[in-house]
């Protein structure tokens, strides 16, 4: 029995929350989720894999053979365009405090600017 | 709170976390003896339901239609956020095409593109055209389909921005273009739900005819959601992509006096 797929995804989470925590740059704290929700994929796709199988593609396997579990990959599909886009959207944040505040450091955007 | 005592929580916040993934974990097969309800049974009797192939493209547009309709609209609601985010502020204004090229504001002009990448480009546009499509058109039978295949056409984008100029990528897709796909492509989605109700049956039910299985017209309504998605993404990371190119290029603080 393998416990990698679970630790990696363990892992993933770990740093990526890490580099939230301590970041100095919004930037990187961008990046740092993008790490922290590529491990719901791994985790996703741990639970659903099947020794063995193929994927979820019935073209050139015959009907009934044993496939990996569709739900969950249908899951992380659209968990990574979702993740993308939000991604976008708190990079433009990050440019406009850039503009508003001059910096893109999160410890120096403690006081409030009317 | 000091960077330290921030640290000291995160470590203390993974503890608890370690604890509860480790007992999550116990509950859940061992890697590789997959046992859930769910994926078997679909496995078993997707493919003579729907008439499509790829059951990841059955599950994300059929038996979860409704939840992916939901995901369309946050990826929608993500977009035209980085579309407000981006506008021009109060005391900036989008300078003219040629009044960007005037400018000697040497430290945010567009490095000069060189003739390798634009040759490069060039010949690469046509076929990820083309790729982008053809994921789009097949997926319900192979892998890909609306969100892959419609960030394939996006790219294409932003390869004639890499080739040519900002003005030529405005040229190919102007933001009224984008924004109407975009939001065509999310109302598509919801009104072939209401086909279903059209028939008497239920939202998002799949009431069109299926055709042949392996065939490019099969599969009923995961075909036409497919193409709504894929114009909807297609549009979407072409503004996504075209906002901050705008904001990067064109938009300067206003010239005070």
């Amino acid at each position: 029995m393998s416990y990698l797929p679970f630790a990696v995804a363990a892992w993933l989470f770990a740093v990526g929350l890490y580099g939230i925590v301590t970041s100095r740059h919004l930037i990187h704290l961008v990046i740092c989720l993008s790490v922290l929700q590529s491990s719901t994929y791994v985790l996703l796709l741990a639970i659903g894999y099947r020794t063995g199988a193929s994927a979820p593609i019935f073209v050139e396997i015959p009907p009934g053979a044993p496939v990996v579990d569709p739900v969950v990959q249908a899951l992380t599909l659209t968990n990574s365009v979702v993740a993308a886009t939000v991604s976008a959207l708190l990079l433009a944040l990050a440019v406009q405090v850039h503009k508003k505040a001059g910096t893109f450091d999160p410890d120096e955007l403690d006081i409030l600017h009317g | 709170m000091s960077f330290n005592s921030r640290r000291n929580l995160f470590f203390l916040g993974m503890l608890g976390f370690g604890v509860l993934y480790l007992w999550g974990l116990k509950g859940l097969p061992d890697f590789g003896r997959y046992e859930g309800v769910y994926g078997i049974t679909l496995n078993k009797v997707a493919v003579a339901q729907t008439h499509a192939t790829n059951l990841v493209a059955a599950v994300t547009f059929d038996y979860r239609g409704f939840d992916t309709l939901g995901e369309e609209f946050i990826l929608f609601a993500a977009v035209v956020g980085v579309a407000i985010l981006l506008r021009a502020q109060r005391d900036e204004a989008a300078t003219a095409d040629e009044e960007a090229e005037e400018s000697k504001d040497e430290s945010r002009s567009a490095p000069h593109t060189s003739d390798a990448v634009r040759v490069l480009g060039l010949a690469l546009i046509g076929p990820t055209v083309l790729f982008g499509l053809y994921v789009v058109a097949h997926g319900h039978l192979t892998p890909g389909g609306g969100f892959s295949g419609g960030v394939v056409l996006a790219t294409a984008a932003l390869l004639v921005y890499l080739t040519g100029e900002y003005v030529a990528l405005r040229r190919v897709s102007p933001e009224s273009l984008t924004e109407l796909a975009e939001s065509v492509g999310a109302g598509g989605y919801a009104a072939v739900g209401f086909l279903g109700l059209l028939a008497g049956q239920a939202f998002l039910t799949n009431v069109l005819p299926l055709g042949t299985t392996g065939q490019l017209n099969s599969s009923g309504t995961i075909l036409l959601i497919n193409l709504a998605v894929s114009v909807e993404v297609a549009g979407g990371f072409s503004l996504i992509l075209a906002e901050f190119l705008e904001q990067t290029l064109l938009v300067r603080e206003r010239k005070h006096g």
